[in-house]
């Protein structure tokens, strides 16, 4: 009786009778799920236009804030650190169409997912060749303080953070809906070979997708590296990713950004509220946990296709 | 005059099989051309061949004075190349509009960044595409269907809206690829009037590759036959369907020639429109 107690009422007292407090965990689970979905967003876009599930999106996050870092050490001001850092994700989109994907056109899904592995590890002793290994402090000029807005602590860094997703997520959401390059790009993802009858080339698509991911791997790595510092852990953010695109379905731009706020929310709640009963750490396992169980019973998640085969 | 498309001496293998041998013919500006023959005999490759989709190991194909061979299909769509596939190609996920729109691509001139930026002179170009679309809908008669999501529709419909796909784009060559396969008789006396009104009114030339060979003798004006990867007969649809060449192609024997009379029977019902042609 006391541990349906526990479980049932207590948290929902607690939440009710500090609600600034309920609000101020809110919010960080807020931010923490905007993050995964921006990681899980480039997943979503690379998936949606080539069908192939890029392993490495982890590690172009932290490659694109490895470049990041690695260009404000050697004195560059903030702006033009950025520009030159989209330069280089754009010019690495380039070489992964060139070198990658070119080569291993109308090959099995399993292959190109296998190249992109190589790419991961590629990536990943490339950018510490190059920026080297130790854990580097990102400072994009937003201090990380907090301010009370009617009794709730926010925090500048997180606010800033989650106003510059949103705007992101909602320039992509028009570009892929309303412009000729995004119905071209919804066009390659659904056939390849109705694409290329009329006239869309597959490999400027190709090139478009990546740099975009790159570009949101970009936001991704700046935000988690301004938070906790830039270091190889950034590029685990993949696997917080995972069950992100399970619980908003692998195809789905929306489907994405509602899952890694489910996730993020519901960890951080879970964490604070119900944590103790179990002896904590549940921040580590609900997102996988959650996964789970979609895949027992919705296994297309909250927006993907549900696959249908006609006979 | 030099043709609208010269195939010459194609040849492809896939693993050990030739599926085309040393293929020559010329389609002129304006003409409804069919290639016919059995299964297996490489008319799908020959198309896929001269859309870029394969390219050839020998010979080469020029459209327009263009030397075409082994260039990517999205150029040579670009060059006014457009095509139907026999187990339908379509955007299943988009609407009917969307997909046509689609096949107004190769004529959309604003760059990738103006693209994204959508306004403007981008959106005075999407009207005046958004017109050549419903000239399109109003021709192929899929009023109703502009904002049905493709992959729901029956399977006659998606034959015809992958047509207007084509036709969206104003090509200046139709390759259509068994327009008419898995289609009930009213279905296909409907992709006949369309393909033939394509042809006549348009002036957009068409090569057909097609099995129902009442439909191909009544509406083309010359028949290219093939078996086994090469040409066998070339000639008006008389002069190929008394050729004894043909006859043992399709039927393997000398006792075919009554069995290929009784193949006309699903023809004969189009006859109005090829009547109105001539």
């Amino acid at each position: 009786m006391s541990l349906l107690y526990a479980v049932f009422v207590a948290p929902f007292v607690d939440m009710a009778t500090a609600p600034a407090f309920f609000v101020e965990v809110l919010l960080g689970g807020v931010f923490a799920g905007l993050m995964y979905s921006l990681v899980a967003l480039g997943f979503v876009l690379i998936f949606k236009a080539s069908g192939v599930f890029n392993f490495a999106q982890g590690v172009m996050v932290l490659f694109a804030a490895l470049t990041l870092v690695g260009l404000m050490e050697r004195g560059a001001p903030v702006p033009v650190a950025l520009v030159l850092t989209v330069a280089v994700m754009v010019a690495l989109a380039f070489a992964i169409e060139r070198l990658v994907l070119r080569p291993l056109v109308n090959q099995e899904h399993i292959i190109l997912f296998m190249a992109t592995i190589g790419l991961n590890f590629f990536l990943e002793g490339f950018g510490e060749m190059l920026w080297g290994a130790n854990v580097k402090r990102l400072d994009i000029g937003v201090p990380d303080e907090s301010f009370q807005v009617a009794g709730v602590l926010v925090n500048k860094l997180e606010l800033s953070a989650a106003i510059t997703a949103a705007l992101l997520v909602a320039v992509l959401a028009v570009f892929f809906q309303r412009t000729r390059i995004g119905r071209a790009l919804r066009a390659v993802a659904d056939d390849h070979e109705a694409a290329l009858s009329i006239g869309i080339p597959l490999k400027t698509i190709w090139v478009i997708v990546w740099a975009v991911a790159g570009i949101v791997a970009i936001a991704a790595g700046v935000m988690w590296g301004a938070k906790s510092g830039v270091q190889f852990s950034l590029s685990l953010l993949a696997l917080k990713a995972l069950p992100v695109l399970i619980l908003g379905g692998f195809e789905s731009v929306p489907g994405a950004i509602l899952g890694g706020l489910i996730i993020g929310v519901g960890e951080k709640l879970g964490e604070v509220y119900w944590g103790p009963l179990v002896g904590g750490a549940i921040e580590n396992w609900f997102a996988y946990v959650l996964a789970l169980a979609f895949l027992l019973f919705r296994p297309q998640g909250l927006f993907g296709e549900k696959i249908i085969e006609r006979v | 005059m030099t043709a609208q498309l010269e195939i010459r001496h194609v040849s492809k293998v896939f693993g050990g099989v030739q599926a085309v041998n040393r293929v020559t013919f010329d389609v002129n500006q304006g003409e409804l051309v069919s290639v016919i023959g059995p299964n297996g005999a490489g008319k799908t490759t020959v198309l896929n061949m001269i859309s870029g989709f394969h390219h050839p190991d020998l010979g080469s194909i020029v459209f327009e004075g263009t030397d075409i061979t082994g260039r990517a299909p999205s150029r040579i769509a670009t060059l006014g190349v457009g095509r139907t596939f026999q187990n339908i190609a379509l955007f299943r996920g988009m609407t009917v509009l969307d997909n046509l729109m689609l096949g107004r691509h190769v004529h959309m001139k604003t760059g990738v960044l103006a693209g994204m930026l959508y306004a403007g002179r981008t959106r005075r170009e999407e009207v005046e595409h958004r017109r050549v679309v419903e000239d399109v809908i109003d021709f192929l008669e899929i009023e109703p269907l502009r904002k049905r999501v493709v992959g729901a529709l029956p399977f006659g419909l998606q034959k015809r809206v992958e047509l207007g796909r084509a036709l969206a784009a104003h090509p200046k060559i139709l390759l259509l690829d068994e327009p008419m396969g898995g289609m009930n008789v009213e279905e296909k006396e409907d992709m006949a009037r369309f393909v033939l009104d394509v042809n006549d009114e348009w002036g957009t030339t068409v090569v057909l590759v097609e099995h129902d060979m009442g439909v191909v003798m009544d509406i083309s004006q010359r028949v290219v036959v093939m078996d086994l990867g090469e040409t066998i007969a070339e000639g008006t649809p008389v002069d190929v369907k008394a050729n004894p060449l043909v006859i043992k192609a399709y039927l393997g024997g000398k006792t075919g020639a009554k069995t290929w009379a009784g193949r006309r029977g699903t023809g004969d019902r189009i006859d109005a429109s090829t009547a109105r042609r001539a």
